[in-house]
């Protein structure tokens, strides 16, 4: 990381430490509150589907499990924070359980198998728990907007700060090869298998300590709602959009997302899927990098141009 | 105790038909092309409105709509290919399923929400004025309607069987299943096959969505439970064997009625997606399929 990098970064989580602060409105606090939701779902989606290559369409299985478990323990009698913790390993365990199997199936198989599960205990979930789950008269009592924004702040910071961390690190290279060509990084001693349980089981982790943070913030829902399919699939495209294998991407992803979503959620509810559907066309067929990668391309464009001229105006020069 | 069993078993068989049809349709796709078209269930969607709204505005039967339904999804499944499947022809296998599953995604929450938006969320069915007729043997019902939609569904295989064996074409397309870099060293135009798979896909999806909205009743989101009811199939019968397919399609539906019988019918939708899983893992090739090589 370069030292502008270093700067931008610490004034932006300086911005958002203050955020509450300055901004007295809940609706606001809310809104960023839900951008770092996304940013940690799109954000440990992106261990596996970004950087390991292995599409998971089962990502909502994690956060539910999460947040069912968290919510269950909490609200009879744990502490919050190991509540939660234990929704992220209870994730975990799920995922070491369904990944052995699932790493039998290869490509396209592993996304299916994955959807399948994931359908398989949305529906499970709501026929066994079919009753709304609501916070306690004392927590509703109580119940504040600040502290839940920080708990996600903290947790997104976390997992943009472990994704860092990891893609720097063997393990991280060892995913990447994975990704790029399974064979080829078998043959050179990188366990495919063994890569692909890793990155599994880091982005079910944090897909269950979000699950967890979830069952935190929301008043009132049903115990399926975060096992729905749409919080895997929202994940996938904020990541191909804002730029799948990179750091960045599913946090330009996910703030695109929320920002788009309530400019058009004035107008018509719908309509704010159907661009994203179409954007996330288009990144797939034109653009595999996103946001990240044509920014990347504008850049070099704008590089090249300026030293055309550049060789221009000398050439000029030695000519007179 | 026999006779609702059987009843319940009899619209197993019955409803597992069109999952047969459906899944008959996605299988032809992604055994020619290597496409897996995840948007097939929103294909299956529009079939079903058109031939809804044909009922609705001008009092047509649906099953004389059934072909006109099935040229309508054979048009828009030419401007999808050449809007967007054609880019990914020439992709690798593997980084074909992979973008086409993504692309179709990405389509079929373009459809779905379109749809909603058209025509919002409502359930919506066709009901004609023999729609409540059926037939009983042994006590058992059997609404004609839904015996039709067996008998066409069989009609419609029987012609696929016979055009892919019979035919040029067909044959050229079998070529493509088996080997598609000889087939194009034979002098097969593969971009011309590609298209001709993917558009009877298509027009098989409509067939099936004309029938479901018959038979069952249709709504905006009924895409993604038909898609992966088209992938258990497929996945059961194992690929490049259309009969085992169809087959398979039947003891989807059974085996979904029996569970609804045996159970509560709240785990129906559960058994395809265990079963699924279960031949994933320990049968890739599928009940019916035989092992490569």
């Amino acid at each position: 990381m370069g030292r502008k990098q270093v700067i931008f970064i610490a004034l932006l989580i300086a911005i958002l430490v203050l955020l509450p602060v300055v901004v007295k409105k809940d609706n606001i606090i809310n809104l960023a509150l839900l951008v770092l939701l996304y940013i940690c779902l799109a954000s440990s989606w992106n261990i596996l589907g970004g950087y390991t290559g292995q599409t998971n369409l089962g990502h909502a299985a994690f956060f539910g499990l999460g947040a069912l478990s968290t919510r269950f323990l909490w609200m009879s009698g744990w502490s919050l924070l190991p509540s939660v913790l234990a929704g992220g390993l209870l994730a975990v365990a799920f995922a070491l359980l369904i990944g052995i199997p699932a790493f039998r199936l290869r490509g396209v198989y592993f996304a299916i198998g994955t959807l399948a599960l994931a359908q398989i205990l949305y529906i499970t979930v709501g026929n066994v728990f079919s009753d709304i789950s609501s916070l306690r008269p004392q927590d509703l009592a109580t119940y504040q907007l600040v502290p839940r924004y920080y708990f996600f702040l903290v947790l997104a910071l976390l997992i943009t700060g472990t994704t860092y961390l990891l893609v720097n690190s063997k393990l991280g290279l060892g995913m990447m090869a994975v990704r790029e060509e399974e064979e080829a990084a078998e043959s050179l001693g990188v366990s495919a298998l063994k890569h692909k349980l890793l990155a599994l089981s880091i982005s079910a982790f944090f897909a269950g300590l979000s699950g967890g943070a979830f069952a935190y913030y929301h008043v009132g829902y049903y115990p399926r709602f975060p096992f729905s399919p749409e919080w895997t699939f929202d994940s996938m495209m904020m990541v191909y959009i804002g730029g799948a294998g990179t750091i960045i991407g599913p946090i330009i992803g996910a703030l695109f997302f929320v920002v788009v979503r309530e400019l058009l959620a004035l107008k018509l509810v719908e309509l704010h899927l159907i661009v994203f559907g179409i954007l996330f066309i288009l990144v797939v067929l034109f653009l595999p990098g996103g946001f990240v990668e044509a920014w990347k391309k504008m850049q070099a464009a704008f590089a090249r141009r300026s030293k055309e001229r550049g060789v221009k105006v000398s050439f000029q020069t030695t000519d007179d | 105790m026999f006779v609702p069993l059987a009843q319940s078993l009899v619209f197993g068989l019955l409803v597992g038909a069109l999952y047969g049809l459906a899944a008959v349709g996605l299988s032809l796709v992604f055994g020619v092309t290597k496409f897996l078209n995840v948007a097939h269930g929103e294909l299956l969607m529009l079939g079903g409105y058109a031939s809804f709204w044909a009922f609705t505005l001008r009092g047509v039967d649906p099953f004389l709509t059934l072909p006109l339904t099935m040229v309508f999804l054979l048009v828009i499944g030419v401007v999808l290919y050449k809007l967007l499947f054609a880019h990914m022809v020439k992709l690798t296998e593997e980084a074909k399923i992979q973008n086409t599953l993504l692309v179709g995604f990405g389509l079929s929450l373009i459809l779905q929400n379109v749809a909603l938006r058209l025509w919002t969320a409502d359930t919506r069915g066709i009901t004609t004025s023999y729609s409540r007729m059926a037939f009983t043997f042994l006590g058992v019902r059997f609404p004609i309607v839904r015996v039709a939609s067996l008998g066409i569904a069989l009609i419609a295989l029987f012609a696929l069987d016979l055009f892919l064996r019979r035919t040029y074409t067909g044959k050229a397309l079998r070529a493509t299943v088996e080997n598609w870099e000889a087939a194009t060293l034979m002098g097969i135009d593969i971009q011309r096959v590609y298209l001709l798979s993917f558009v009877m896909g298509a027009a098989l999806a409509g067939a099936a969505g004309c029938l479901v909205s018959v038979g069952y009743s249709i709504d905006p989101g009924m895409g993604m439970s038909w898609t992966l009811k088209g992938l258990i199939v497929m996945v059961l019968g194992g690929l490049g064997s259309f009969m085992g397919t169809f087959v398979g399609g039947i003891v989807l539906g059974v085996t979904e009625s029996a569970t609804g019988y045996f159970l509560t019918l709240t785990y129906r939708e559960v058994v395809g997606l265990v079963l699924f899983i279960l031949v994933l893992v320990f049968r890739p090739q599928g009940l019916f399929g035989t092992k490569e090589r």
